[in-house]
């Protein structure tokens, strides 16, 4: 079984290009060109130059003693927290904005719901000269307020999506528009494993480099390149398929995605996708999300601003329909709880996302001897409000 | 095609044709069949009518209220089907049903062609409706129930595919104006009168009908100069938040227009 895109864009039954004529253009110039250009030598030269002296790769693994001795297994961080930026997502806004500049466009345009992948993109275009457009929901911009604060900071423009639930769908929609009414001097640098391919192809390469560096940093701390568990959340999924990709046909790794249930996957207010979504196509792909009988988008909720999202990738999708990723999800209030756990156990305040992940290891029954790598995707500075509201600043709360 | 459509593309002396577009469902539930007997009776040739979706990433903010509004309102496939069936006890003017793919999908796309082509549509334009879904899915079933199935252009669509487009429609072919969202100001300029007048010479098989940012008499004699017909969408609906469904003031419209006078 191949859980890699195929030659049509598709992974199993999922992908595609679900898009209206007017985007056909870009997204036919992308499919053409994406492979060629990134798989160039000079290309790669570049932008491992600037993973490595900007973004400051390889980002460490670390052994988590505190967090192991707790839940009785051996457990790692895959720390991507420390990367310039805070987060994975700079990755990608890197090897987008190259790429971007290959095919001669000017122009940014992005979405981001936490703001970590905004601020990823707006510090790409900065170092790269590039004028830069960042769609966000309105909801999104008051709990995120830092973030808006830094990719103005970075020269950004950010334009509020005020239709829907003015989150992240939302911020998605209005980038799509702008990417119609602008179709020859602007790219669109999608910051999830979602939408028409080759974007979920393309965001996953951009993104296995973690997975990559696993494989080599295993090697010299355990003797072997795979570990027996990786755990990482999933909103639309790039950190999850950053992590997992190198894996994916090493059936001795069991891969755990870990989805945002909200206030509970029956309470309504959720966005476990696998979960509680079913077959049909968003955002350009054919994809599992949170809809109602009639077809209409269903509104995500999670206390993470990255979680907050009704769908996954198409290749998530995949994984979850074939079984080769098992998928839990996490309350918020676990979430929570698992943020101030590891800011006392390990000395790092996580990122709400990177939370739901750390929330699951004590699901986990493991022997001893298992080793588990957990996916700590980002940091924890942008959700300080949130920790606050929430009394994790309190000593006993 | 349907008899009907057939009746409005062969018939050179209506030309230029105009149609109006609208979401179903808006500005209340049940407005959807009085809408369509004043456009009928006000001299419109065509309707195409709005199946609304949560995230139509196609439609500008004026579409894409009415269509939240139209869903607040109750709206689904189901109710759009048997609106249009209400509607066919009257009216005999064509109706294209123009969503996206999903709410369509969920119906089942088989019974959604066999409703409502039983419920007397006459096509559908779905703009998220891949070309090779359609090619290799679904024609036989159009084709099987003499539905037509309209694909859309635009200034950035190469020569060939837009041959390709063409000979995968049925009923016309739906030429985007200018590379932009619904409701955008239309390009006075000579790029898009040479993308018309390029796409005219290429003496397609369907009849070209001009879509996206005609408000006007002036916009709609400028494209249809070109072209067999122009469509309004986002002029019209802003018409319905402005004065909601008033007869008069839609017959004015629909007469200033297509330039007859009241």
């Amino acid at each position: 079984m191949s859980y890699q895109v195929d030659e049509n864009g598709y992974y199993g039954e999922f992908g595609g290009q679900y898009v209206p004529e007017l985007l056909m253009p870009n997204i036919v110039e992308l499919t053409d060109r994406y492979l060629e250009i990134i798989e160039a030598p000079e290309f790669q030269r570049r932008f491992q130059g600037f993973l490595r002296d900007y973004v400051g790769r390889p980002s460490p693994l670390y052994f988590a003693e505190r967090t192991s001795d707790k839940v009785g297994y051996q457990v790692y961080f895959k720390r991507e927290d420390l990367n310039h930026t805070g987060a994975h997502k700079i990755n990608n806004a890197i090897g987008q904005a190259l790429l971007a500049q290959k095919l001669g466009k000017r122009r940014i345009i992005a979405e981001t719901g936490a703001g970590q992948h905004g601020v990823a993109t707006a510090t790409a275009c900065a170092r790269l000269g590039l004028d830069c457009v960042i769609y966000m929901g309105e909801v999104d911009i008051q709990r995120q307020a830092p973030n808006v604060k830094r990719m103005k900071m970075l020269g950004a423009t950010v334009i509020p999506a005020t239709s829907g639930s003015k989150t992240l769908k939302d911020a998605t929609n209005e980038a799509m528009r702008d990417w119609i009414a602008n179709p020859e001097d602007t790219h669109y640098i999608i910051g999830s494993v979602v939408g028409p391919h080759p974007f979920p192809d393309m965001v996953a390469r951009f993104q296995s480099v973690i997975g990559a560096e696993l494989k080599e940093q295993l090697g010299e701390k355990i003797g072997r390149d795979y570990p027996d568990s990786i755990v990482a959340c999933v909103g639309g999924g790039s950190n999850a398929i950053g992590i997992f990709f190198h894996y994916l046909d090493e059936p001795r790794a069991k891969l755990i995605a870990v989805e945002a249930a909200g206030e509970g996957l029956t309470s309504g207010k959720s966005a476990a996708t696998t979960a509680l979504g079913k077959k049909g196509v968003l955002h350009g792909s054919t994809t599992l999300f949170m809809q109602t009988a009639d077809g209409q988008v269903e509104e995500a909720h999670s206390v993470s601003a990255g979680l907050d999202y009704p769908g996954v990738g198409p290749q998530h999708a995949h994984l979850f329909s074939t079984g080769r990723v098992f998928f839990a999800s996490v309350t918020d209030e676990d979430a929570l709880c698992a943020a101030k756990e590891c800011a006392q156990l390990e000395g790092i305040i996580p990122a709400l996302e990177s939370a739901h992940a750390l929330s699951y290891l004590k699901v986990l029954k493991n022997d001893s001897d298992h080793v588990t790598v957990l996916n700590l995707s980002g940091r924890g500075d942008k959700d300080m409000e949130t920790y606050m509201l929430h009394g994790l600043d309190q000593k006993d709360a | 095609m349907t008899e009907r459509v057939k009746n409005l593309f062969s018939d050179s002396s209506r030309r230029p044709l105009l149609s109006i577009f609208y979401t179903a469902g808006y500005p209340e539930l049940d407005s959807t069949a009085p809408i369509f007997q004043i456009l009928e009776k006000s001299g419109v040739d065509f309707v195409e009518l709005g199946i609304p979706f949560s995230d139509p990433i196609a439609d500008g903010p004026v579409i894409q209220q009415s269509s939240a509004i139209a869903l607040d309102n109750g709206m689904n496939v189901a109710k759009v089907i048997a609106q249009v069936r209400e509607i066919r006890e009257s009216c005999e003017m064509p109706i294209f049903l123009m969503g996206y793919l999903n709410p369509a999908l969920q119906y089942g796309f088989e019974r959604f062609l066999d409703d409502i082509s039983e419920a007397g549509a006459d096509g559908v334009i779905l703009p998220d409706l891949p070309l090779l879904d359609y090619e290799r899915k679904y024609r036989e079933e159009f084709e099987k129930r003499n539905l037509s199935n309209v694909f859309l252009i635009t200034p950035q669509t190469p020569e060939e595919r837009i041959r390709k487009l063409d000979e995968l429609s049925t009923g016309f072919l739906y030429v985007v104006s200018s590379p932009s969202i619904t409701g955008s100001k239309l390009q006075m300029n000579q790029q898009r009168d040479e993308y018309l007048s390029r796409v005219q010479g290429y003496n397609l098989k369907n009849p070209l009908i001009v879509g996206f940012g005609i408000s006007d008499r002036e916009s709609f004699l400028a494209v249809t100069q070109y072209t067999a017909g122009a469509i309004i969408g986002t002029a019209f609906i802003r018409l319905l938040e402005e004065h909601g469904i008033d007869e008069r003031k839609i017959e004015e419209y629909i007469f200033s227009v297509k330039g007859v006078e009241a």
